[in-house]
């Protein structure tokens, strides 16, 4: 069997004395989409910066397809094929639409032209505004434009970081097809979210965080009553 | 026809500025970090080209690209890899203090390297030839000069808009951590900016040293003109710098011919500040800065050095008394003057310690208020009403500058301050104090003291600076110094408190001003003579630095830095094999800034901690930002 796309074991980390993670382990086996829930200030973000290279644990260790990765620099590790796409919106606002497009290309496969094909092709409202500056557009639009790095850059893990922040309900859905769609064409994803429902109806495995540790993993179905009994008193 | 020819002189001297002030933009967008040594990298870039020409008779064709496209670049890169990619989330007032010591280091490199002593001359690139058109005459060099600015812009234009790793500059400014997600490594495109930077000043230095001299003061100055065309950039737009440049080009070469000689009733002042106009040109541009948003709050958790109490105090200003005592017994007369500056420069530099320390107000310009005490002193007589009349002087100057600057903050400030400080230094004490004729400084008498014995006057000074040290520290913990205290951590908190801002702080400049002229009639006093030379915006910078290594917020600070800048010209004649002209105390200021300037207390919050070590008192926790670091986690961990 295949090493699984990321593997977190034991992981221990934190900014400065304050630690966050306590004993973290999860596994996202190779192409399978896997959820993280949970709710604020219960590490999920921090999992993510750990597992992109941007907080270095300090115990435990983070392997990207079997490879040990804990001291990588998170330009490295981007061009290796962890790809993560950051909470809020992860574009540049100073640089068109276009110029945001190119820095993709630092870790994608693909040239410019290629990169600006599939995004416009995949998001159409890009194309028609790909010369003003990412930063005038909706906040839809950046969430695509955003999300058209994990289009591009054919990612050995993509780590997805609440892409529905803020965003219209049909935006979501919209966002989430594309989800299912990259999950299909056999890209492993770890999501972190905080409409649990949402989630899991596009994962295979989920686990809910809290207080830093994991308090339980397993099918979408079993996390999904957990969840609605224990932690979100059923609102989600 | 002057005026075309005015004209184009102008456009040229623009270009020159436009060059600078370009590569000074490109460093601060992509790294955020403002290189006030960018004038001392292109002096550098200029001295090299000289010793590889003119030096070793490489051919220029040769030395050209060695200089700008190898060693300046490596320069820069070199800069960024040591001293600058550590300064990562680092507030401005420290990286002000790096790049400020780095400025010093390498004006005391060069003149160590380049003896000033001995006059070079850099030929110009093409000397023979030139052109006119219409009348008007143009020089090859000119030409040259017009070319390489329309070469350079058109090359930065396409780097930034048509190639990736140009678009990665840009957008490394808006969010570094993305552009590493995106695998573009953050600390390269800055090092990158950085070299070219470096590169752009060397230009600019190569291009203007034939024209202004081969001085290492006079070259680092005149790059630093440059920082208005940035100014009117915003720091951000290299077109309008370019613009900027050129204006500021215009006006400079204007100003004496067309403005200066018509102002009605003033036309002879008018003409004194004629080298004063870049630096005018950056105060203006600084007032209609748009208001930058109140911070709320600096590096949490920071503990400052603990205040003595009065008790403490007290017994430090007896001890200080005691051992002056027992110098004046001990020290020859010669001895006793040197101690006397120390003690008088210490004084002024009390005045830093509750402006810059205490209130997180940036000031770069200690030595014009000093400057001002001394002229006031020097027009009283032997009146003692002098140091108050210089004290009032300094003072109004102060509120002044402070009125002027009331919105500026960390960056801004210093440039302001600097931009004041500059404009005094060339069109004020140039003409009054310089150009040969100095200012002979009475000394003040006193009934039934006799102020003219040199071991009297020192221990009267001695006593001055003990009173205000106690007095300052009883301000740092009463009512107004916790006032202080709170605009230094968070001018947003403070206003919201109904503090008001504003008036705070013109009356701590005002305070610290006054302070600084009163020390600077001591000084006159004790002198005798001035000259220009003793209160230049260099010796601000370097006085400011001594004391941020000495620690800005204890006294400790003041006098620690009087000290070492007091001291190291005195040293160095006694050390033998060393040139007469060597800036020691440039150079190991600069040096001591870049090594421990990442300290914000310096040695004094050292000597602090250590007293609390040896008392046996816990260190105060360092850096958790309510200081109870359980309450802290649990919050984070539970919430």
């Amino acid at each position: 069997m295949a090493a699984p796309a990321l593997e977190l074991r034991g992981i221990t980390a934190g900014y400065g004395r304050i630690e966050v993670l306590h004993d973290v382990s999860l596994s996202v086996p190779s192409g399978t989409v896997f959820a993280l829930l949970g709710p604020n200030g219960a590490g999920k973000t921090t999992t993510m910066l750990v597992a992109s290279g941007y907080v270095r644990p300090t115990a435990g260790c983070v392997h990207v397809a079997g490879t040990h990765v804990n001291r990588v620099a998170p330009e490295n590790l981007a061009k290796a094929g962890v790809c993560r796409i950051p909470e809020g919106r992860g574009i540049f606002p100073n640089l068109t639409v276009n110029e945001n497009l190119r820095m993709f290309t630092y870790s994608s496969p693909f040239s410019t032209s290629e990169v600006q094909e599939k995004s416009f092709a995949r998001f159409a409202r890009l194309g028609e505004r790909r010369n003003q500056l990412a930063g005038t557009l909706s906040g839809g639009e950046q969430q695509m434009l955003a999300m058209s790095r994990a289009l591009v850059s054919d990612p050995g893990i993509l780590l997805l970081d609440e892409i529905s922040m803020g965003l219209a309900p049909k935006i979501v859905s919209e966002l989430y097809e594309l989800v299912g769609q990259l999950a299909q064409e056999g890209i492993s994803i770890l999501l972190v979210e905080q409409f649990a429902r949402t989630a899991l109806a596009v994962s295979d495995y989920a686990a809910v965080m809290t207080g830093g540790r994991i308090a339980m993993v397993g099918q979408p179905a079993d996390v999904a009553d957990f969840v609605n009994e224990a932690y979100l008193g059923g609102a989600a | 026809m002057e005026f075309v020819q005015l004209l184009v002189v102008g456009l040229v001297t623009g270009c020159v500025y436009a060059l600078s002030a370009t590569g000074l933009v490109v460093t601060y967008t992509t790294s955020g970090i403002f290189n006030f040594a960018h004038g001392a990298i292109g002096m550098l870039g200029a001295f090299t080209y000289w010793q590889l020409t003119v030096g070793w008779g490489w051919p220029a064709a040769l030395a050209l690209p060695a200089v700008l496209l190898v060693l300046a670049p490596l320069f820069g890169a070199g800069v960024e890899r040591v001293l600058i990619r550590p300064l990562h989330g680092a507030s401005v007032d420290v990286t002000l203090v790096i790049t400020l010591g780095l400025l010093l280091f390498l004006l005391g490199a060069a003149n160590y390297i380049w003896d000033p002593a001995t006059s070079r001359v850099l030929p110009e690139l093409f000397t023979s030839g030139g052109t006119s058109i219409a009348g008007v005459n143009l020089s090859s060099q000119q030409i040259l000069i017009v070319v390489v600015a329309v070469a350079v812009a058109l090359a930065l234009r396409t780097l930034f808009s048509r190639t990736r790793i140009g678009i990665a500059m840009r957008g490394v400014v808006d969010d570094p951590d993305l552009c590493a997600m995106s695998g573009a490594s953050p600390a390269r495109i800055q090092q990158l900016s950085w070299a070219i930077g470096a590169s752009l000043a060397s230009v600019a230095g190569i291009l203007i040293a034939p024209k202004v001299g081969l001085s290492s003061i006079q070259l680092t100055l005149l790059v630093i003109n440059g920082y208005a065309a940035a100014l009117f950039g915003r720091l951000k737009s290299l077109p309008r710098t370019a613009v900027g440049g050129i204006l500021l080009g215009i006006v400079v070469e204007m100003y004496p011919v067309y403005i200066a000689p018509h102002v009605p009733g003033f036309s002879t002042t008018a003409t004194e500040l004629t080298k004063a106009v870049p630096m005018i040109f950056l105060g203006v541009l600084l007032l209609f800065l748009p208001s930058a948003r109140l911070r709320t709050s600096t590096a949490a958790g920071r503990i400052a050095p603990t205040v003595p109490g009065l008790r403490q105090s007290l017994v430090g200003g007896v001890g200080l008394v005691v051992v002056a005592v027992v110098l004046t017994e001990s020290l020859s007369s010669d001895n006793l003057g040197i101690a006397t500056s120390v003690v008088v420069l210490a004084i002024a530099l009390l005045s830093l310690v509750l402006l810059t320390g205490y209130s997180g107000q940036t000031s770069l310009c200690v030595l014009t208020f000093v400057g001002l005490g001394a002229w006031a002193m020097g027009h009283s007589g032997h009146s003692v009403l002098g140091l108050l009349w210089g004290a009032l002087l300094a003072g109004a100057a102060g509120a002044l500058v402070a009125l002027a600057t009331a919105r500026l903050r960390g960056l801004y400030l210093a440039l302001a301050t600097f931009a004041f400080a500059k404009g005094m230094d060339e069109a004020f004490f140039y003409f009054h104090l310089g150009a040969g004729q100095q200012l002979e400084i009475a000394r003040f008498r006193l009934p039934g003291i006799d102020t003219s014995s040199a071991s009297t006057f020192f221990l009267l000074c001695t006593l001055v600076l003990a009173v205000a040290s106690v007095g300052v520290l009883a301000v740092r913990r009463g009512r107004w110094g916790r006032q202080l205290t709170a605009l230094n951590d968070s001018p947003a908190a403070c206003a919201t408190l109904g503090v008001n801002t504003t008036v705070t702080k013109v009356a701590v400049f005002t305070v610290a001003a006054a302070m600084a002229g009163f020390a600077g009639g001591l000084y006159g006093s004790s002198r005798g003579i001035v000259t220009n030379n003793d209160f230049a915006v260099l010796g601000s910078l370097a006085l400011l630095l001594a004391v941020r290594v000495g620690g800005i917020n204890t006294i400790t600070g003041a006098v620690f830095g009087s000290l070492t800048i007091t001291m190291f010209p005195e040293i160095q004649k006694h050390v033998h094999g060393l040139p007469d002209k060597l800036q020691l105390a440039y150079l190991l200021t600069g040096l001591a800034a870049v090594s421990v300037g990442r300290d914000p207390d310096g040695l004094g919050g050292q000597f602090s901690r250590l007293g609390h070590h040896l008392r046996g008192l816990r260190t105060p926790p360092s850096s958790s930002p309510t200081g109870i670091p359980e309450l802290e986690e649990a919050r984070l961990v539970h919430s």
